[in-house]
């Protein structure tokens, strides 16, 4: 209800982010998990099972 | 007029050059081939979708000018609508580059589809800069501040002054969203003539 | 007639196989609202940063030697801006190259910006009734280069024990000419908001063009501090990152990846060899299709056969 009159953010991140240094690298952890997430998505696209199959198997 | 004067006509002739290559059920197909059978497929509409929702929450911000969302509650809810619709469109991008490459799915006829993917791809980082140095906050101040070193040295920076607020939004609102549109329309049109990329396949020697 | 050989990198077999049914608007739609549900998400849940900016009269607030060092370098030319050359203004020996492209130099000054003019002289002459000050700019303007030069050695050299007495630039020092009232009444316009204005209405009333303050501000030390704490620095990764602990621009990972390595991060081209790095990448990533060898990895990788593998399996 608060959010609805305020439109306050629930977890605003305006405080200083955290940072991981490795050699010359030097990311944001939430860059870092923005990446991870990605290669994740991109793994899970490739090896989740895709609806449907009993239907193409139908018109192939 | 004669049917032969007719057939001249740059309209009769544009329209049945569109018809030819974009029928209605290849523009809004109602079938697919059956190896569109994996998640990756869906990254292409995802990109799109969030597109969309940029441009919509782009357009609320509009309405009620530049400066609104520093001092509107609601106005700084659809900047954050806005930004958040920006972290998942080059989300999606990627992935759906990741997946296109690993299809190599320029094959058979398709590199300009591949092209006008890459090229969309840069000119929405060139929109998403222009949307940075516009938001008039500490984080426009130093981007722009930056950002000039390196265009400056390529020249661009004398016509191109990304410290120059009002040429940057105009640039941010008006001409890379056409740009962005107008490539994304492109890419999609080519999607749905030249269809989806078929697998590779061992023995193949019939090319499309 | 032979028939052309099949590239398996550049053709794509003929599809001789089913259609499914497949409801485009339906997909469409559904990707629309679920991208549309999981932005409002995100908004909800962690809003969206807004630094408030910095003015020249928080800057001159909140350090106001920083302010003063500042606008001496804009007057003895020493400045980041004073001394940038190309398009600001005509400095000999400045311009970034890309090899033997010196696109900087040649396309040359077109957004013209003196700094001594621009960010110190124009400003006080605008004060109005300011009679021992005026007296002080009408000194300095028709002194000789070589008196001007002896003046802001003096106070430059003085300026390293600068101090700030009951608000005032204090520097110790009595062969600096009119520079001290010049320097003490730009910190003080600055500290009142009027120097904010001074450097944006000179078009007129209307402006949109923030170009000098901008300048101004970016040749202190105290835009660079800040931007240093929220981790935003080139050095930082800083193009990468975002204020508060928000993701930022995770796609220009590469274009900032050069910033941290030699030569890029030690030429004093370094900006223009990253612009021309980064180019020649978008158009080797542009024109893959037609680059031998680096097309087949696909077909090498097989990473194919995952997104493909109910179509093998199927077809074996």
């Amino acid at each position: 209800m608060a959010f609805l009159l305020s439109f306050a953010a629930l977890i605003p991140l305006d405080n200083l982010g955290h940072y991981i240094q490795w050699h010359i690298i030097e990311i944001s952890v939430a860059n870092l998990i923005v990446m991870i997430l990605m290669v994740v998505t991109f793994i899970v696209a490739l090896v989740a099972p895709f609806p449907g199959r009993s239907r193409r198997k139908e018109n192939r | 007029m004669s049917t032969s004067e007719i057939d001249r006509q740059w309209t009769t002739r544009l329209r049945r050059r569109v018809e030819g290559k974009l029928p209605p059920e290849k523009l809004l197909p109602d079938t697919q081939p059956t190896y569109v059978s994996s998640w990756i497929y869906v990254f292409g509409i995802a990109t799109l979708s969030s597109l969309g929702v940029v441009i919509g929450t782009g357009c609320i911000l509009a309405l009620r000018g530049p400066q609104w969302w520093h001092g509107s509650a609601y106005g700084h809810f659809i900047n954050s609508m806005h930004l958040w619709s920006v972290e998942i469109f080059f989300f999606a991008m990627v992935v759906h580059l990741w997946g296109k490459f690993a299809m190599a799915a320029w094959r058979g006829g398709r590199a300009l589809t591949w092209m006008t993917g890459v090229v969309t791809f840069l000119v929405s980082i060139g929109a998403g800069f222009t949307g940075y140095v516009s938001q008039s906050n500490f984080d426009s101040q130093w981007i722009s501040t930056q950002a000039k070193d390196g265009i400056n040295a390529t020249g661009a920076g004398a016509y191109f002054n990304v410290l120059n607020l009002g040429q940057m939004l105009m640039w941010h609102i008006v001409l890379l969203p056409l740009g962005a549109i107008v490539l994304t329309g492109m890419h999609v049109l080519m999607v749905r003539i030249k269809g989806v990329v078929p697998p590779f396949e061992e023995g193949a020697e019939v090319a499309e | 007639m032979s028939k052309k050989a099949f590239r398996p990198d550049v053709d794509a077999p003929k599809w001789k196989g089913g259609y499914s049914p497949y409801d485009i608007i339906k997909e469409g739609t559904i990707a629309l609202v679920v991208i549309l549900v999981l932005t409002v998400i995100f908004a909800v849940v962690f809003g969206s940063p807004d630094e408030k900016a910095i003015t020249v009269r928080t800057w001159s607030n909140a350090d106001p030697i920083d302010f003063a060092t500042t606008a001496l370098s804009e007057l003895n030319g020493t400045s980041t801006s004073a001394a940038y050359g190309a398009p600001y203004n005509n400095v000999p020996g400045t311009g970034q190259a890309m090899g033997p492209l010196k696109l900087e130099q040649w396309v040359g000054v077109r957004i013209p910006i003196n700094a001594a003019q621009d960010f110190v002289i124009s400003p006080l002459k605008s004060l109005p009734d300011q009679p021992i000050l005026d007296q002080n700019l009408k000194t300095w303007s028709t002194a000789s280069t070589t008196t001007q030069n002896s003046w802001l050695s003096s106070y430059g050299k003085a300026a390293t024990k600068m101090k700030v007495a009951k608000g005032q630039i204090v520097v110790n020092t009595t062969s600096a000419g009119p520079l001290p009232i010049m320097i003490n009444d730009l910190t003080q316009m600055a500290r009142s908001g009027a120097l904010d204005q001074a450097l944006v209405t000179g078009h007129g009333f209307y402006t949109t063009d923030y170009t000098k303050p901008l300048l101004f501000l970016a040749d202190s030390g105290y835009l660079a501090n800040l931007a240093s704490n929220q981790h935003l620095t080139g050095d930082q990764w800083g193009m990468m990152n975002e204020t508060g602990s928000y993701p930022g621009q995770a796609w220009l990972w590469l274009y900032t990846f050069w910033y941290q390595i030699a030569p890029f991060n030690t030429s004093a081209s370094g900006d223009a060899l990253v612009f021309a790095t980064m180019g020649v990448l978008s158009l080797v990533l542009l024109f893959v299709p037609f680059i031998p060898g680096l097309r087949s990895i696909p077909r090498k990788l097989k990473i194919y056969r995952l997104i493909w593998r109910e179509h093998y399996q199927d077809n074996k």
